[in-house]
C-alpha cells in the first residue's frame, strides 16, 4: 500500500518531466498514451486503495524524505490516504482521467498539444499532492502548485494579452487568499509545534468551544479558502479564467482544484468544529456568493461563464454545508458536483467544438438535432445541477440543505431562492443552446458536427456518473444506508451532526419544496425562452436598474479596478518619484557639500583613482599606527 | 590551509590575469580557476565538522604587538557563503562567454580578484582583517562597473563607490572603538570584539550599534540608503550586476548576523525593532515600486531591495526559524537573482534593450529560455519546492514568532511579489511578437550550460534543504547564545 500511495502522485509527475523535457520531439499519439496512461493507472492504484480502505483498512502514512527540519518540527515530505483523501483521490484521477481522453480530442489541431498535456498532468500531480499531504505544508505545496498549473493553463494561448492579464488575476487573487492561509499555518505551527494533521488535531481537546486562537487561526486559513474557492470578496477569478482551454475549465475550474478550499476545511473539521463563529461566518459567505454568482448566472451570455458562476455559487453551497457542520455533505455535493460540471464543461466544449469557437448562446439555438449526443448529456448535466430526484445533484444538495435547516432557517431559505435560481439559469442556458432554431452563420450551420468519440465517451461516462453518482449517499428516508457518511465517518467520527433531529416528514416536505421550486422555474424558463422563443438582447442594449447592474455583474471588477488596482499602481509612481527626487537627491546634496567643500582643499586633489587608493591604504596604517600608541 | 587556499588560489590566477591578452585563453583559464575553487569548497564542505565552533582554522601572527593576526576559519554561516561564492563565480563567468569585451583579461582577473576578497570576507576571524577583506572587495567591483558598464557609468560608479566607503568608515571606526577596549593586550579577534559589547555604557553600545548597522544597511542595501543600487544594478555589465547582488549584497547580511547581532541585552531591544522597522518599509516600498519600472534591470533591483529586506527584518526577529531562513535566503537569493540577471543579459544582448515596453512574445520564440526565465521567476516569488520557499516560509514563521503583525506586513510583499514578477514575464514573453524580439533565438548551449545548473540549484534547493539548513544549525545556536 506504500508503494502505491507513493505512486499515486509520481507517475503523472513522471509523465509531465517526460512530455515536458522532450516537447519539441514527442509524437502526439505518445504525448496522450503517456498523459492520459499515468493517469489511468493513478486512478486504477485509487481504486485498490479506496477498496482497501472500504474493507475496513487503516490510513497509510508514507514519509518520503525529511523535507524542512525547522526549530519545532522536522516537516516530511508525506502523504497519507484516508478515507477522506481516498475519495478525493477517485474525484482527482477519476475525472481527470475522463477529461485528459477528451483533451485528446479537443487540443488535436493545437500546435501547443505537447505542452498543454504536460502542463495537466504537472496539475494532476500538485491537485494529488494538496489532498494527500499528510501536513500543512504538504497541503501548501499542492496549493500554490494547483494555482502556478491553472495560471500556465489560463493564460495557454499566452498570444492574447486578455487570457494573460485573466491567468495574472487568478494567481494574484489566490496569492492573497494564501496570505491567509500561511498566517493560520504559522499560528498553528507556534501553538502547537507542527504542522502535521494528526499531531494537531490530536491535541484540539485542550481547546475550549469557541476559544479565540482557534477562531482566528481557522479564519485565516478560510481566507486561502476564499482564494482557492473563488468566495467573495475573492470570486472574481474565476469567471476570468474561463479564458482557459474548456478541458482545463471542466478539470481545474469546476471539478478539482476549485474544491480544494472545501477540502481544506473538511480536513481540518476538527480545528473548525471548534469555532462556532468562523463556521457562521463560512455560512454567511457561502450563503452570499451562491446568492450573488446564481444572480449574475441568470444574464450572462456566454456558455462558459454560465457555467463558471453556477460554479462559484455551487461552491458557495458546499460552505454553507461546512458550516452547517455536513462536512460528510459538503464532501457528497463536491463529489456530485465534480461528475455533472465537469459533464457540462466538457459538453460546452463541445458545443463550442462544434460551432468552429463560438461561445455566445444568442448566436446558438437548434442544436438539439445537430450534435444529439451532446444535447443528451447536457440535458443530464442540466438536471442534476438542478437538484431534479433521482438525479445526483438532488441528493447532495438536499444532504447540505437538510443540515442547514436545522441550523438556520433563514439561510435554508435563502439556499432554496438560490436552487431555484440555479435551475432557472441552467434551463435557459439549455433552451437557449439547444431549443428554437439556429441563429449562427451559414458557414457554421454548414460545419456543425458532433464530437468525435474520444471527445464523446467520457462525456457519456460522465453523464451516467451525473445521473447514478448519488446512489453512494442515499439517506434513510429513502431506505438508503448512506454509505458515504459510513465510509467517512473514520476521519469526521462524531465531530458532525450527522443525522439531523427532523423527522422523515419534514424531511419529505423539505424535499418537496426544493423540487417543486426548481420545477417551476424550469417550466417558466420554458416559457420564456421556448414558448415565447425570447433571445437575450444584444451587447449594445441599453439596460436598466436590477437587469444593468446583474448583466455588469455588479460592476465588482469595476469597484476593485477603482479601489485596489488604480491607487497601487498610482503610489507605484509616487514612491518611485519619491525615491529619485527625494531620497536620492538628499544623497547627492551629501556629495555637493563635500565637493564644495573639497573645492577648498583641492590642491592636494589629483582626481586620480589610484591616488585616493594610496591615500586610503595610508590611512588605514595610519590607524594601525595610532592603534599601537594607544 | 584549505581556507587560505579558498582566497590565494582565485588571488594568484588574477594577478597572473593582469598580465595576459586575449579573449579565449583568459575566460578558459578564469573558468578552470573558479572551477578548481568549487572543488576545493566542496572538499571544505564535505569535510565540515559541525561539532566544531571553527573549521578550517589558520592563525598566522601579523603585528602581533598591535594584537592583529591573519586568522581565517568557517563555521556553517561562513562556509556556506563560501560555497555560494564558489558555485556562483563559475556561472557568473560562463555567462560572459561568446561576448566581446574589451581588455577580457583584466575582467576576469577582477572577477577573482574579486572572488578572493568575498571569500576572505565571509571566512576573516579577525575584526581588522575583515575590514581589510571588506574593501578590497570594493576595488574589483568598482572597475568592473566603472570600465565595462553602460551609459553614466563613472559618474554611478562613483557614486556607489564613496556612499559604501563611507558606510565602512563607520565599521572601521566601531571596529577599532571595540578593539581598544578589550582588554590589554588588545586583540583585534573577531571573538574578542565581541566580548567586549556587553561591558560598554548603553550610550557606547547604541552608537556602535549605529555605526554597524549604518556600514551593513548602505552595503545591503536597507532602505533608506538604497538609492546607489537601481542605478549601479542597471549601468553595471551582467556580470558585474550578478556580483553585486548576488554575492555582495551577502556581506551587509552577513556582517548584521557577525556584528550586530551579538549586542544582547537592551541595545538589541531597543534598537532591533528600529531596523525591523525600515527594513520592513524597504521591502514594502521596494515591493511597490517594482510594479511599474519600465526596464527588466531596474525592477529586478528593486526587487532584490525589497527581499534583502525580507532577510534583515528576519535577521533582527533572533528566532531559530528566522535566522536559518535568513540564511537559507542568503544562498537562493543569490542562485535566483544571478538567474534573473542573466535572463536580462540574455535579452539585452539578443534584443539590444531591455525596456519592457519594446519586448513581446518571446516565449513563442524560443521555449527553452521560457522555461528557464518562469523557473527563476517562481523561485524569486516563492513557489514551494523552490529555494524562494523554504527561506520566506522559514523567516515568514521565525517572524510570526516575533510579532504576527510583523509577519503579515511582511506577506503582503509574497503578494506584491507576484504582481511585479509576472507582469514582468507577462509583458516581456507573452503576447504579439514585437520587432525587437522577432528574431530571438533560443538558449545556445553555452547558455544552457548557466540556465540548466541554475535550474537544478533552484528546484534541489527547494525540495531537499535539509543538509543546508542542518549545516547552519551550529552557528545559529551560538549566536543565540550570545543574545540570551
Amino acid at each position: 500500500m506504500k508503494t502505491l500511495t507513493a505512486l499515486v502522485p509520481l507517475l503523472p509527475f513522471i509523465s509531465f518531466l517526460v512530455i515536458g523535457l522532450f516537447f519539441k520531439r514527442i509524437p502526439k499519439l505518445l504525448t496522450s498514451v503517456l498523459a492520459c496512461g499515468t493517469v489511468l493507472i493513478s486512478f486504477i492504484f485509487s481504486i485498490i486503495l479506496f477498496v482497501d480502505l472500504k474493507n475496513g483498512g487503516t490510513a497509510t502514512n508514507v514519509t518520503l524524505f525529511d523535507w524542512l527540519p525547522s526549530a519545532n518540527a522536522n516537516i516530511g515530505f508525506s502523504l497519507v490516504v484516508d478515507q477522506l483523501s481516498s475519495l478525493m483521490l477517485l474525484v482527482v484521477t477519476g475525472v481527470g482521467f475522463l477529461i485528459h481522453v477528451y483533451s485528446i480530442g479537443y487540443m488535436h489541431d493545437d500546435e501547443g498539444f505537447n505542452r498543454f498535456f504536460s502542463y495537466l498532468n504537472l496539475f494532476v500531480f500538485s491537485m494529488l499532492i494538496l489532498v494527500m499531504g499528510s501536513n500543512y505544508l504538504m497541503m501548501f505545496i499542492g496549493w500554490e502548485g494547483v494555482g502556478l498549473c491553472s495560471y500556465l493553463l489560463i493564460g495557454f494561448w499566452f498570444k492574447n494579452q486578455d487570457y494573460n492579464n485573466a491567468a495574472k488575476k487568478a494567481f494574484i487573487m489566490n496569492r492573497i487568499g494564501d496570505l491567509g492561509f500561511l498566517l493560520g499555518m504559522f499560528m498553528l505551527y507556534i501553538q502547537f509545534k507542527s504542522l502535521d494533521f494528526n499531531t494537531i488535531f490530536s491535541q484540539t481537546g485542550q481547546f475550549q468551544t469557541g476559544d479565540t486562537f482557534i477562531t482566528i487561526a481557522t479564519l485565516l486559513l478560510f481566507v486561502g479558502a476564499i482564494g482557492k474557492s473563488a468566495q467573495i470578496p475573492l470570486f472574481t477569478w474565476l469567471p476570468d479564467a474561463m479564458a482557459g482551454p474548456t478541458p482545463v475549465s471542466a478539470l481545474i475550474h469546476a471539478a478539482t482544484m476549485v474544491t480544494a478550499g472545501i477540502y481544506m476545511v473538511a480536513r481540518s473539521h476538527a480545528l473548525y468544529i471548534l469555532a462556532p463563529t468562523t463556521l457562521l461566518i463560512i455560512s454567511l459567505i457561502g450563503i452570499a456568493t451562491a446568492i450573488v454568482a446564481a444572480t449574475i448566472a441568470i444574464y450572462q451570455n456566454d456558455i462558459k461563464k454560465v457555467l463558471a458562476y453556477s460554479t462559484v455559487s455551487q461552491l458557495g453551497y458546499m460552505f454553507i454545508g461546512l458550516g452547517a457542520g455536513a462536512f460528510t455533505g459538503a464532501m457528497f455535493h463536491l463529489t456530485t458536483h465534480a461528475f455533472f460540471k465537469a459533464l457540462l464543461f466538457l459538453a460546452a466544449g463541445s458545443v463550442i467544438h462544434a460551432l468552429g469557437g463560438e461561445q455566445d448562446i444568442r448566436k446558438m439555438g437548434g442544436l438539439k438535432k445537430k450534435i444529439p449526443i451532446t444535447w443528451l448529456v447536457f440535458l443530464m448535466g442540466t438536471i442534476a445541477i438542478s437538484g431534479i430526484p433521482p438525479f445526483s445533484g438532488f441528493f447532495s444538495k438536499d444532504e447540505i440543505l437538510l443540515h442547514v435547516y436545522v441550523q438556520n432557517k433563514i439561510i435554508w431559505a435563502l439556499g432554496i431562492l438560490g436552487s431555484m435560481m440555479t435551475a432557472f439559469y441552467m434551463f435557459r442556458l439549455l433552451f437557449l443552446t439547444f431549443f428554437g432554431s439556429f441563429r449562427g452563420t451559414e458557414d457554421q450551420k454548414h460545419h456543425l458536427h458532433e464530437s468525435p468519440a474520444v471527445m464523446t465517451v467520457p462525456l457519456i461516462i460522465l453523464a451516467i456518473l451525473s445521473v447514478i453518482g448519488g446512489f453512494i449517499n442515499i439517506p434513510a428516508v429513502f431506505g438508503g444506508a448512506s454509505s458515504l457518511n459510513n465510509f467517512l465517518s473514520p476521519v469526521f467520527g462524531t465531530t458532525q451532526t450527522s443525522a439531523p433531529e427532523v423527522s422523515h416528514g419534514t424531511e419529505l416536505g423539505l424535499m418537496a419544496i426544493a423540487v417543486v421550486g426548481a420545477l417551476a422555474l424550469i417550466a417558466f424558463a420554458w416559457a420564456r425562452f421556448v414558448k415565447a422563443n425570447r433571445i437575450p438582447a444584444g451587447e449594445e442594449t441599453q439596460r436598466y436598474g436590477l437587469e444593468n447592474i446583474l448583466y455588469h455583474k455588479y460592476y465588482i471588477d469595476e469597484i476593485y479596478n477603482l479601489l485596489i488596482e488604480k491607487p497601487i499602481l498610482f503610489l507605484s509612481s509616487l514612491l518611485h518619484k519619491i525615491d529619485v527626487f527625494v531620497i536620492d537627491r538628499i544623497v547627492n546634496e551629501f556629495g555637493s557639500v563635500t565637493v564644495w567643500l573639497g573645492a577648498r582643499a583641492r590642491l592636494v586633489q589629483t582626481g586620480n583613482i589610484g591616488f585616493y587608493l594610496v591615500a586610503m591604504v595610508l590611512s588605514i596604517v595610519a590607524f594601525l599606527v595610532f592603534g599601537l600608541m594607544i | 590551509m584549505l581556507t587560505i587556499s579558498l582566497i590565494l588560489l582565485p588571488l594568484i590566477v588574477s594577478v597572473l590575469l593582469f598580465f595576459m591578452k586575449g579573449q579565449k585563453a583568459s575566460q578558459q583559464i578564469a573558468l578552470l580557476a573558479t572551477l578548481a575553487e568549487l572543488a576545493i569548497a566542496l572538499i571544505a564542505f564535505t569535510g565540515f565538522d559541525k561539532s566544531l565552533a571553527v573549521n578550517y582554522p589558520l592563525l598566522i601572527d601579523w603585528l602581533p604587538k598591535m594584537g592583529f593576526s591573519f586568522s581565517l576559519g568557517m563555521d556553517g554561516i561562513s562556509l556556506l557563503l563560501v560555497m555560494l561564492t564558489a558555485v556562483l563565480t563559475p556561472f557568473i563567468i560562463l555567462s560572459t562567454f561568446n561576448r566581446e569585451n574589451k581588455l577580457p583579461a583584466s575582467f576576469y582577473a577582477l572577477v577573482l580578484m574579486m572572488q578572493a576578497a568575498l571569500v576572505g570576507v565571509f571566512t576573516s576571524q579577525d575584526g581588522l582583517l575583515f575590514y581589510v577583506f571588506w574593501e578590497l572587495a570594493l576595488i574589483p567591483i568598482y572597475f568592473i562597473c566603472g570600465l565595462w558598464g553602460g551609459e553614466n557609468k563613472v559618474q554611478i560608479t562613483l557614486k556607489f563607490f564613496i556612499y559604501t566607503m563611507v558606510g565602512s568608515l563607520f565599521m572601521l571606526a566601531a571596529l577599532i572603538w571595540l578593539y581598544t577596549k578589550t582588554p590589554a593586550p588588545h586583540q583585534f579577534g573577531i571573538k574578542n570584539l565581541l566580548l567586549v559589547i556587553p561591558t560598554l555604557s548603553p550610550v557606547e553600545q547604541a552608537w556602535l550599534f549605529a555605526a554597524f548597522v549604518l556600514a551593513f544597511a548602505i552595503k545591503m542595501p536597507l532602505f533608506p540608503f538604497h538609492s546607489w543600487q537601481p542605478d549601479t544594478y542597471t549601468v553595471a555589465p551582467p556580470a558585474g550586476s550578478m556580483l553585486l547582488a548576488g554575492i555582495m549584497l551577502k556581506m551587509g547580511i552577513y556582517g548584521l548576523l557577525r556584528f550586530v547581532l551579538p549586542f544582547r541585552g537592551n541595545t538589541l531591544s531597543t534598537y532591533g525593532p528600529v531596523v525591523i522597522v525600515l527594513a520592513l518599509i524597504g521591502l514594502i516600498y521596494g515591493s511597490i515600486i517594482a510594479i511599474k519600472q519600465q526596464e527588466i534591470k531596474r525592477l529586478i533591483a528593486y526587487s532584490s531591495f525589497a527581499h534583502v529586506g525580507l532577510m534583515a527584518a528576519a535577521a533582527f526577529a533572533l528566532t531559530r526559524d528566522a535566522l536559518a531562513g535568513t540564511i537559507f535566503q542568503m544562498l537562493s537569493h543569490g542562485v535566483n537573482i544571478v538567474a534573473l540577471f542573466f535572463v536580462a543579459d540574455i535579452i539585452q544582448r539578443r534584443t539590444n534593450t531591455t525596456q519592457i515596453s519594446e519586448l513581446g512574445g518571446i516565449a513563442k520564440q524560443a521555449p527553452r529560455f521560457a522555461v528557464f526565465f518562469m523557473i527563476a521567476m517562481l523561485g524569486s516569488v516563492a513557489l514551494p519546492l523552490t529555494n524562494g520557499f523554504i527561506g520566506e516560509f522559514l523567516m515568514l514563521v521565525g517572524l510570526a514568532q516575533y510579532s504576527m503583525a510583523v509577519a503579515a506586513v511582511a506577506g503582503i510583499s509574497i503578494i506584491l511579489g507576484a504582481v511585479y514578477m509576472f507582469w514582468l514575464y507577462q509583458r516581456t514573453m507573452y503576447g504579439e511578437t514585437k520587432p525587437a524580439s522577432e528574431s530571438f533565438t533560443d538558449l545556445t548551449s553555452t547558455e544552457m550550460l548557466v540556465a540548466v545548473p541554475l535550474i537544478i540549484l533552484i528546484v534541489v534547493m527547494g525540495v531537499y534543504p535539509k543538509p543546508l539548513l542542518e549545516i547552519a544549525q551550529p552557528a545559529i545556536t551560538e549566536i543565540l547564545k550570545y543574545i540570551h
